[in-house]
């Protein structure tokens, strides 16, 4: 991250301004991905009129850099109404997640008339078989490819973005390339996280330990290997006082029904725009004070562990596994392939205990995201951090 | 030069491919294509803020920053005449020596998305 977003980051968690939120505006899709963690069916999605009264709250309580996601955001006919509105009424910094299956050179001009920021295109492989495979639509790899080449040609930022699971992981290099030759950047993403009702079967085409391990040695994705696998220092005292991400603090995620949540990975309901203004929900919801108020020392077990304060814990996904203050396995195992340490709660699993899990919250609705979020725009890795 | 342009102004107007927002004293612009964040001090933020292309440049100075930060109008023009011209150099700004035509929302329909 850039000093300067740094920089405004920590204004903005000063000032307890949101500065970032994803919305998204459909959970309808054109694709059915083996490892989506979403519902397709519209349950009442919000209507042009409660779009445009949300940016208008949104900008209000100085939300700067806004993703607008799915779902397939291209499945909305009056898609290109509330981005106009975003941008040219509101001046958002918008970013775009698509499957991009449905732009073409019309749209693609479009887009770069409305001045988005960046489009995020999902790409599983550079194969066709195994890309068209996971998105179990023939004929999306080269569609979503011919998009990217558009937005591209159109002098947009454009990002490959690609999971990382047993379908594909010997693909990712594949993909990597051919952004490179696109002159485009790649982003790959290691966790497959639960599904909306909650079902964890999805979890199942996570990649292996050792795969896991290789893919962190890769210099290509990850730059300075010694560095990135790094064995932990332990937390100072100043970590003890750290948050552990941005939701709630600085980001949130409204989802197509006006659901707000700490996270798009965060599935904690806290309040809902269509009957709460945002300002209100996002300054007094009971839930979003609840997680502002975590800190590493606040996680029974995190706050134990030798990974404590360079884990890439989620909140969400402990959230997910049943306790907001309990450790998150899926980063306890990437912990594990990065330094070759077991993180406590590893360790304890291995021991036969269990750290740190409650009840489960009950995740009805639940909405995943399969990508962390940043404050800035690009990192310069390709792996989040 | 248009009929409405009076002799000798100059007018700014806001980038509409630029992102913008306040936050605290300070406005942030984003500029998409470079992928590139600008901060504009209370100063400057103040002329963006008015840069609606069709108010002079020396009518914002007076109004804006010569009432709010006790400056002399002519000093504070030849600041602000710097300003927006580096501002202008990165595609932030537009100057023209006319009114430049307001492109705020509502723009023109968009077409109907497949």
């Amino acid at each position: 991250m850039s000093s300067l977003m740094q920089e405004m980051g920590e204004k903005a968690l000063a000032l307890g301004i949101p500065l970032t939120v994803q919305l998204d505006l459909t959970y309808r899709c054109n694709e059915r991905c083996v490892h989506c963690y979403l519902d397709h069916d519209d349950h009442g999605e919000m209507t042009t009129t409660e779009y445009k009264k949300l940016l208008d709250e949104l900008a209000e309580a100085g939300v700067f850099f806004l993703t607008m996601s799915g779902g397939e955001i291209m499945l909305r006919k009056d898609f290109f109404e509330i981005l106009e509105y975003a941008r040219l009424k509101h001046m958002f910094s918008v970013k775009l997640k698509t499957n991009a299956v449905l732009i073409r050179e019309r749209e693609a001009a479009r887009l770069r008339e409305l001045g988005v920021e960046s489009v995020q295109i999902s790409i599983y492989s550079h194969r066709e078989h195994v890309h068209d495979g996971i998105t179990l639509l023939p004929g999306s790899l080269a569609r979503s490819i011919e998009a990217a080449r558009f937005l591209k040609s159109q002098g947009l930022q454009v990002m490959l973005a690609d999971v990382l699971m047993r379908q594909n992981h010997q693909d990712y290099s594949g993909v990597k390339a051919l952004a490179a030759e696109m002159g485009v950047r790649f982003f790959l993403d290691p966790t497959i996280t639960p599904m909306m009702d909650g079902d964890r079967g999805v979890l199942s085409l996570n990649v292996e330990q050792d795969v896991l391990q290789k893919t962190f040695r890769d210099e290509g994705l990850v730059g300075n290997v010694e560095e990135f696998c790094a064995a932990p220092k332990g937390a100072t005292e100043d970590d003890m006082e750290s948050y552990p991400c941005s939701a709630g603090h600085t980001f949130c995620y409204v989802s197509p029904y006006g659901d707000v949540y700490p996270c798009v990975q965060f599935p904690l309901p806290s309040g809902n725009v269509r009957r709460t203004p945002f300002a209100e929900i996002w300054n007094h919801s009971p839930q979003l004070n609840e997680v502002r108020d975590i800190q590493l020392k606040d996680l029974p077990s995190c706050s134990q562990c030798a990974h404590g304060s360079t884990c890439t814990r989620c909140p969400g996904l402990a959230f997910l596994e049943g306790n907001m203050r309990g450790p998150s396995t899926q980063d306890c195992e990437k912990s594990f392939a990065r330094t070759g340490i077991p993180s406590k709660n590893l360790e304890a699993k291995r021991a036969g205990r269990s750290v740190g899990h409650g009840h489960s919250h009950g995740m009805g609705a639940g909405l995943i995201q399969i990508q962390g979020v940043s404050l800035a725009p690009a990192a310069a890795s390709a792996l989040p951090s | 030069m248009s009929a409405a342009a009076a002799p000798g102004k100059r007018y700014v107007a806001r980038s509409k491919q630029m992102a913008a927002r306040r936050l605290g004293d300070e406005v942030m612009i984003m500029a998409g294509s470079e992928a590139t964040v600008y901060t504009l001090n209370d100063v400057a933020a103040a002329i963006w803020e008015e840069a609606d292309g069709l108010t002079p440049l020396d009518e914002i100075v007076e109004r804006r920053i010569c009432r709010d930060f006790d400056v002399a109008p002519e000093a504070a023009l030849q600041d602000a005449l710097v300003l927006v011209e580096e501002l202008a150099g990165h595609g932030v700004m537009e100057i023209s020596d006319t009114p430049i035509a307001p492109r705020n929302y509502p723009a023109a329909p968009a077409e109907e998305p497949r």
